[in-house]
């Protein structure tokens, strides 16, 4: 029940050794995601908790570990080359979790992706999860739960708290995906909109989205031509003061001032459910799922 | 990070882009200075990071070096969107026969640097591509290649069809995107591109923003930082690894992630409270961190409560809790806490502060509306 990862799912963890790597490879190992390796480039031949074996590189992991999707916690400024180099090894799905990935790196990382048919999700995201099969990523397994529940969302500890409302009142998550919050993500709310169709196991999606660009705009519009399923959304930011703009070109190139309110407008044109609250997914979705 | 106009037409004009002569000056016996060399009626304009600054009174004609004083003494020190100028550029009043734009942008649809271009140049350049949106050519350069000298020609023929201005133009289209490229930018516009009554075709003003994500390993670029034009608090916060705004409320807020602090603000409103500030302590957060953070936020005497929303992920709340209690030991922090913590070594992080004699909470709304009423009380 779940998109994109699950069961099947064998992990290699890009900068396991590192303190953020370290940190968390024990966390998704201890939730019992199928780690196979990791990879920090002099570093090979050692084993991380004696355990998961280190590779020199992705390609290595690939070969000798059967390793089928990526996790990268390596610096901002390596972030854009351990990319590339995983979608290089035929990893299909990598999941970059770095904050402060300089914006241009994508913009040749995005094509390069493309020509090779690899999803990417992130930069600057929390992970994925399909509870109870494989956490990949930064999101507390501790408060997901399985159910028929989809969420997909632009933030990351917001993506917790709506969670945590979610589990508590037994409304579990099929899949949870952070997508990202940066200028230029791998994977966009349509993507994983479309997924989340398509899954029988998911009966309704959530939605988090923020401020700034027309993302979520495009997604209702996707939503009202496409999902037959519920859809419940929240945007944060109602009262987030407007900033001092340089320029026009924001402006002319999205036709939009990008305010909460324009993008609930466009939730409730597309049928959706309005979170004015994080707490409100749970009245919101039982009331959608009967 | 935003550039000055005066550090926008320095990129510019190393990357060979033509520019009206003018300077930047710090004193109005300086603009007056400059106004003399260039000699003629000139322009004074406020050096801030905000649009609108014709508008708001900050650049004024000088018909000579006295008046480009006097200008200057009434620009600097004045406030435009709540920013104080610190410096005035004074360039000569140009002879403008057209005026077009020029703009160039990270663009997240198309995911490439996009060229806007339209002969419709100047303030009301939005109005135009909101009205006339056919008015506006655009283009996405694939930066795997590079502007193609076919496309930098198309551009240039969008504003000009007098074959001096279109090769002078293409010229500029290719500089223009070697120096957004060269520096990380995210933004790069020009507005106007002008052509003179005698054949030249010249940038008049430039804006530039570098992307943040560029800093760490552009130390050449860093620099260009100009803290004096900020909010104080927001740079002291900069330096402590933060992101923080500034705003009128009384409840403060230390958050971890932007996307939960904006969450936040807005259930602070939703209990009928108004947030003192935007704080967001980030990811991968130690003790330090929190100190500062509250350092920051105790420095505003508006603020009647301070409320932690913390969700562990990457955040270790444990770290977080060890911030809280170390702070209190180090000042006096002379507000109420109001603390929720949740996630990642939440178990610990409630001992740390139950063994400093606190109490922390773990429901959103139930802090939120707490922190609101507490806040109620003391106003």
């Amino acid at each position: 029940m779940s998109i994109w990862i699950g069961n099947d799912t064998r992990l290699v963890i890009q900068g396991i050794t590192g303190r953020e790597g370290s940190f968390h490879a024990r966390q998704m190992i201890e939730y019992g995601t199928n780690v196979v390796a990791g990879v920090t480039p002099g570093k090979g031949g050692q084993q991380f908790e004696g355990t998961v074996p280190v590779f020199h590189t992705v390609a290595e992991a690939v070969a000798q570990a059967g390793a089928n999707c990526s996790v990268i916690y390596v610096p901002p400024a390596m972030a854009a080359g351990a990319i590339q180099e995983a979608a290089d090894a035929g990893i299909p799905l990598v999941i970059c979790i770095t904050e402060g990935v300089p914006v241009l790196d994508m913009t040749v990382v995005m094509p390069f992706l493309r020509e090779r048919g690899v999803r990417l999700i992130g930069p600057n995201c929390p992970g994925m999860i399909t509870p109870g099969e494989a956490k990949i990523g930064i999101i507390p397994g501790s408060i997901c739960a399985g159910g028929p529940v989809g969420l997909v969302s632009r933030s990351g500890t917001l993506t917790y708290e709506v969670v945590n409302h979610l589990t508590r009142a037994g409304l579990g998550q099929s899949t949870c995906v952070g997508i990202g919050g940066d200028p230029i993500v791998g994977t966009d709310f349509i993507a994983v909109l479309g997924a989340f169709n398509d899954d029988p196991k998911t009966e309704a999606i959530v939605m988090i989205g923020e401020i700034g660009g027309t993302a979520e705009q495009e997604a209702a519009e996707f939503i009202r031509a496409n999902v037959r399923k519920p859809v419940v959304g929240f945007v944060a930011g109602q009262t987030a003061p407007k900033g001092r703009r340089m320029g026009h070109a924001g402006a002319i190139i999205s036709g939009s001032s990008g305010t909460a309110e324009e993008k609930f407008a466009a939730f409730e044109a597309a049928g959706m459910g309005i979170m004015r609250r994080p707490v409100d997914v749970v009245d919101l979705l039982k009331a959608r799922m009967k | 990070m935003n550039l000055h106009e005066y550090q926008a037409r320095d990129l510019l004009k190393a990357a060979g882009i033509p520019m009206f002569d003018g300077d930047v000056a710090s004193t109005p016996s300086e603009a007056e200075a400059i106004a003399r060399r260039i000699g003629g009626t000139v322009v004074v304009k406020a050096q801030v990071h905000s649009g609108g600054r014709g508008k708001a009174g900050g650049v004024k004609l000088a018909r000579n070096p006295g008046e480009a004083s006097e200008c200057a003494s009434q620009i600097l020190g004045m406030t435009i969107k709540g920013l104080v100028v610190h410096k005035v550029l004074v360039v000569p009043a140009a002879d403008i026969a057209t005026e077009s734009y020029v703009g160039l942008i990270l663009d997240r649809a198309t995911q490439r640097p996009v060229f806007m271009v339209s002969d419709a140049g100047g303030v009301d350049i939005e109005e135009v591509a909101a009205k006339t949106p056919e008015k506006i050519t655009r283009l996405a350069v694939d930066p795997r290649y590079g502007l193609l000298p076919h496309q930098a020609l198309r551009l240039a023929l969008a504003l000009y069809r007098e074959w001096d201005h279109v090769k002078a133009a293409t010229r500029i289209m290719q500089q223009l995107y070697k120096v957004f490229m060269a520096n990380g930018a995210s933004l790069a516009e020009i507005n106007p591109l002008v052509t003179t009554p005698d054949g030249r075709v010249l940038a008049l003003d430039a804006k530039i923003s570098i992307d943040d994500n560029e800093l760490d390993r552009r130390p050449d670029l860093a620099v260009l930082r100009d803290e004096s034009a900020e909010e104080p608090s927001e740079v002291q916060a900069r330096r402590a690894n933060l992101t923080f705004i500034k705003l009128d409320g009384n409840v403060g807020c230390v958050v971890n992630g932007a996307g939960l602090a904006m969450a936040t603000m807005d259930l602070v409103k939703y209990y009928g409270g108004e947030p003192a500030n935007f704080l967001d302590i980030g990811g991968s957060s130690n003790p330090e961190k929190v100190i500062n953070a509250l350092k920051i936020i105790t420095a505003d005497p508006n603020v009647k409560v301070i409320l932690f929303n913390i969700f562990g992920g990457i955040t270790r709340t444990d770290d977080v809790a060890n911030g809280i209690v170390a702070a209190t030991r180090q000042f006096k922090v002379g507000v109420p806490i109001v603390i929720r913590l949740t996630g990642t070594n939440e178990q610990e992080a409630f001992r740390v502060l139950e063994s400093a004699g606190m109490t922390a909470m773990n429901d959103m709304d139930a802090a939120v509306s707490k922190a609101v009423a507490l806040a109620k009380e003391a106003a």
